[in-house]
């Protein structure tokens, strides 16, 4: 990591007199180190960078602050900031709650410790699935308060460490609510007022809550009270099937909860290609104690109290007519994210928020009011809502810092793999079936499915997990990838050899070729592109054609 | 999916990749009476049908396939089908697949249930048109599982037994007002679907008197399965009032588990009530094995076993002793068996099954230990055809690889005697010269039906078995 690092400062340092024109091979080798990866650099001296820095100020010849400033130190404002300094610039962030935002203290990383422990306590419940390991495990228990510190002790390590890497790396934290007073011009905490040259919006999310749903804490909760585990209900509805849902009613059947879920389309799992949803279906939902409403509204829920379950009551989602009363211990709504946008001074530069979300165009500049695109303030991550995941704003966040140092960057944000950690995992990336054949049709292209079972896999069959579905979507004419789907023992992990071939512009009849060791479960992909019957030969390789001269 | 379903009639090669699979279906060509023979894919609409039950084939997934499991029924026995729906989903050698209707109707009877493997072609299930139809349906299911090898186990009955819990009011919630809904957990709702137990029947006996899952296992006449995972140690709002519920079985001690019988282990409690019925007496006789041991050393590398050395031995024996290879069918007859088959019990896993070496006598010992290993292999695969396990006429069981000296075998039904062999152990014995020595003695202890075979003759018999291991060479001839 060292060596990498002073390799990338030396490449920045010559290229800063003419940033501009900086040589487009330069960064994208740095692109690896995006997110939570970069924790690493936390051992770095920052002396280096102190000099370079330093350099760059005196070349400077406008006077500001800083050359960034970031709003937020969530995941995606974590990966500009390093990005950033690896770039040579002279970077602050502002942080008004706790470093590491939503992902790292009420999201993706203290849900991973639940779902790590549900994983197992699942495996060992499991009689049979032990059974057939030849293994003999008496009753599996666990302790609620223990599984709770797992989470929040992930949380912190995790949030440290984030810290540490910024700090290390010459990241200027400031601490406070950040506000944008005008251009290059931000305040934070009471009445601290600085400037950059470029200022990028990085404040995420907060769980959505519909009106009419009264949330207590304690008998009806979000997801932010979910993660602390200070209860397992004996029965708990779950107002939303999409990932955060899903994800918690592994979570809380592992442990010994039933669920119900309501959703308000008429599928379970909405937002998933069909076909996995199906599967995920029978797989995660049916054999679970758990059961479902779908096409209903939850329009009131109101807490336990004076000795009363938490009641609920279902609308149909298109005639508005009562359907249903549940009496539940518990309720958990996970109906969706909305942005944390208020009190950021945005009308001191003419910025409306659509539904709270920033306007941005696709290079992440804010929209304002009247259509134009503002000067030097950029928007990444659930503020502005064009994909709402953590890596999503890092990679936003990445993209910025290469715009701002001269190299122009759009984000193919279909080449960003999406993920939910069940048991087993989900995982996509790309477009669905249906959305493929929609855009076939439009483009006039023809689209062909290629489909593996994990039940064909050594590795699967060997952990006794064979359930399972990768299923890829692509142009038989050209072999582009067009999305791949996976449902199945660590689909969150597989999924990436698609993502970076979609990202590369790989196409099939290359990556088919590639090798991939034996038994893995990586050669559930291998399959994928091996199914596929594409029309047009394999490129010659560039190795191939080096090795020739 | 419609494209899928279309192309399973269109192109008999199926490539693998497709996962969703439409099963032939075809009119039943059993004989009941009301029933018409109608041609595949006729005018359906034109004839006048009175009433039409399709079966539902286990369908050839891939090329290599011989057989298919049930993973899971996605519709239940009464539920209304619509064309191209999936109904069924099989697993092949390959992946997972789900099976689509052609027609519209209802899932009147599924005669292969979850789990269990049926050869491709084979009825898995049965279609019928109308509703009327179910009843007919099912009675014609239920003969058919009656005639499957391993049949279903069949449901439990859903009339009410003498569960203690349900004899007892259901404590009404307080403070409930007006006429209360029925509230059942997701798992409750889910067993009651699955033991048909009218849902709207079940007193809850939850928080706030809801109907859980031990309720409705309760109303099954069931014990819950499995013990339900431990409540959390911490205080929730609510965990003080479930605990009081999950203790509705008194009879059973903490952490103790019922699992219900399997269909074989029904079967094995069935013959052994049964066997109560008939008089019984037993025969021990030691035996000298040092021959019998020799021999065995000297055949094992041609593949003999001592199950067919043993079985060979019986065989012979019981030629020169017809009457201890009969039996008594009816009280008041003796039934002689014109072939010698001997069955071998064999401990497979969670049961009993007992392969039987037919014509014992005549085979030769390589011949029988080929066809041992072969039942055994079957056995083990739950293959074993009817006749390969029902066809015995003696029985032999052999503990004597786990050390056991002596036991007592129980005579199964329809036969006239049970032979225990226990371990052959080397034993000091005095000569009629007084002079010491040491020999592999082996207890033999036979059981028989006291009403065919007397004293005398079991004892005659055991004399001449002992004879023939004590000078094997007769049984390599």
């Amino acid at each position: 990591m060292q060596s990498a690092f002073s390799l990338s400062f030396s490449q920045s340092s010559l290229t800063l007199p003419n940033r501009p024109l900086c040589s487009p091979n330069a960064a994208p080798r740095n692109l690896r180190f995006c997110g939570l990866r970069r924790e690493a650099f936390g051992f770095s001296p920052p002396k280096q960078l102190n000099s370079c820095r330093f350099q760059v100020k005196n070349r400077r010849i406008e006077s500001f602050d800083y050359d960034l400033v970031i709003i937020g130190a969530g995941v995606g404002g974590h990966g500009a900031a390093l990005h950033a300094v690896e770039k040579g610039l002279k970077t602050a962030i502002i942080e008004g709650d706790v470093v590491g935002g939503t992902c790292v203290n009420r999201g993706c990383v203290p849900s991973k410790a639940l779902l790590a422990v549900s994983g197992r306590m699942r495996e060992l419940q499991n009689e049979h699935h032990m059974k057939s390991f030849g293994l003999q495990v008496s009753a599996a228990g666990y302790d609620r308060q223990g599984v709770a510190d797992h989470a929040s002790n992930l949380a912190t390590k995790i949030r440290n460490n984030l810290t540490n890497s910024m700090k290390a790396l010459g990241v200027d934290i400031l601490t406070g609510f950040g506000s944008v007073l005008g251009p290059q011009k931000v305040k934070y905490g009471k009445d601290n007022v600085i400037t950059a040259k470029d200022i990028i919006i990085a404040t995420g999310s907060v769980p959505f809550v519909p009106k009419g749903i009264e949330v207590d804490g304690k008998t009806v909760i979000t997801s932010d009270h979910a993660l602390k585990l200070e209860s397992v209900p004996d029965w708990i509805a779950i107002v939303g099937s999409g990932y955060i849902g899903l994800e918690f009613s592994d979570v809380y059947t592992a442990l010994g909860s039933e669920v119900t879920f309501i959703e308000a389309l008429d599928q379970l799992m909405p937002g998933f290609d069909p076909e996995i949803s199906k599967l995920a279906q029978r797989v995660l939902i049916n054999p679970r104690k758990i059961d479902y409403h779908t096409g209903v509204f939850a329009s009131k829920i109101t807490p336990a109290k004076d000795g009363r379950p938490v009641m609920i009551e279902l609308i149909d989602a298109k005639t508005k007519e009562h359907k249903d009363t549940l009496e539940v211990d518990a309720a958990l709504i996970a109906t969706g994210r909305a942005p944390f946008t208020n009190g950021l001074g945005l009308e001191n530069i003419n910025v409306a928020t659509q539904r709270g979300f920033i306007p941005v165009d696709e290079r992440m500049r804010v929209i304002d009011g009247n259509g134009k695109l503002v000067p030097n303030l950029y928007c990444i991550g659930d503020a502005n809502g064009k994909l709402m995941l953590a890596h999503a704003a890092s990679a936003q966040g990445i993209s910025v810092v290469e715009q701002v140092t001269g190299r122009d960057h759009v984000l193919n944000h279909l080449s960003i793999p999406a993920a939910c950690f069940t048991h087993p995992e989900i995982s996509m990336v790309g477009l669905t079936e249906p959305q493929a054949r929609e855009k076939a049709e439009k483009e006039g292209f023809k689209v062909s499915i290629a489909k593996t079972s994990f039940k064909a896999n050594t590795k699967a069959l060997a952990e006794n997990e064979g359930e399972g579905l990768a299923k890829m979507i692509y142009r038989p004419d050209n072999g582009e990838i067009l999305g791949v789907h996976i449902f199945g023992l660590h689909a969150a992990d597989l999924i990436h050899e698609a993502s970076n071939a979609i990202a590369l512009g790989t196409r099939i009849q290359d990556i088919k070729l590639a090798v991939h060791a034996h038994p893995t479960l990586s050669e559930v992909v291998d399959e994928l592109f091996k199914a596929a019957k594409v029309e047009s030969p394999a490129s010659t390789t560039p190795q191939s054609v080096k090795a020739a001269v | 999916m419609a494209l899928s379903s279309s192309s399973f009639l269109s192109t008999p090669s199926l490539p693998n990749s497709k996962s969703t699979i439409s099963f032939a279906s075809s009119v039943s060509p059993a004989p009941i009476p009301s029933l018409r023979r109608v041609v595949f894919r006729s005018h359906r609409r034109e004839m006048t049908v009175r009433s039409k039950i399709r079966e539902i084939f286990m369908p050839a997934l891939s090329s290599t396939m011989t057989e298919g499991k049930i993973v899971s029924w996605l519709k239940t026995e009464g539920e209304k089908l619509a064309k191209g729906q999936s109904v069924v989903v099989v697993e092949s050698d390959k992946a997972d697949m789900d099976v689509e209707t052609f027609y519209d109707g209802y899932l009147a009877a599924i005669v292969v249930g979850e789990g269990e493997t049926a050869p491709v072609g084979a009825a898995i299930g049965l279609l019928a048109e109308t509703e009327a139809e179910i009843e007919e349906a099912k009675s014609k299911a239920a003969s058919k599982s009656s005639s499957a090898a391993v049949a279903p186990s069949p449901p439990p009955p859903a009339t009410s037994s003498p569960a203690p819990a349900i004899s007892q009011p259901a404590p009404v919630a307080a403070g409930s007002d007006g006429p209360r809904k029925t509230v059942a957990t997701p798992y409750a709702k889910k067993l009651a679907k699955q033991h048909k137990v009218d849902i709207g029947s079940v007193a809850g006996t939850g928080p706030f008197g809801r109907i859980t899952a031990s309720d409705v296992e309760a109303a099954a006449g069931i014990a819950p399965s499995v013990a339900p995972p431990p409540p959390p140690p911490a205080a929730s709002p609510t965990a003080t009032t479930a605990k009081a519920t999950t203790t509705s079985s008194p009879p059973l001690l903490p952490d103790s588990s019922v699992v219900p019988f399997t269909a074989m282990q029904s079967a094995v409690s069935k013959n052994m009530i049964e066997s109560l019925s008939v008089p019984t007496f037993r025969v021990g006789y030691p035996v000298n094995t040092d021959a019998l041991d020799a021999l065995y050393e000297k055949v094992k590398p041609k593949g003999v076993t001592m199950t067919a050395l043993l079985a060979k031995a019986a065989g012979m024996a019981l030629a020169q002793h017809p009457v201890v290879n009969a039996s008594c069918k009816d009280g008041k007859s003796f039934s002689y068996n014109s072939n010698i088959n001997i069955a071998v019990a064999v401990a497979i896993n969670g049961g009993l099954i007992t392969p039987v070496l037919q014509d014992a006598d005549k085979l030769d010992l390589y011949l029988l230990s080929q066809k041992w290993k072969e039942l055994v292999g079957k056995a083990r695969s739950k293959q074993l055809q009817p006749h390969e396990y029902n066809s015995g006429t003696f029985t032999l069981s052999n503990l004597g690889m786990f050390g056991v000296d002596r036991f007592d075998a129980i005579l199964p039904p329809g036969q006239g005697a049970i032979m225990a062999v226990g371990a052959s152990k080397p034993t000091v014995v005095a000569d009629k010269d007084g002079f010491f020595s040491v020999k592999n003695k082996m207890m033999v202890n036979v059981t028989a039906d006291h009403r065919i075979v007397y004293g005398a003759d079991l004892a005659a018999f055991l004399q001449t078995f002992a004879k023939i291991v004590e000078n094997p060479d007769s049984l390599t001839l």
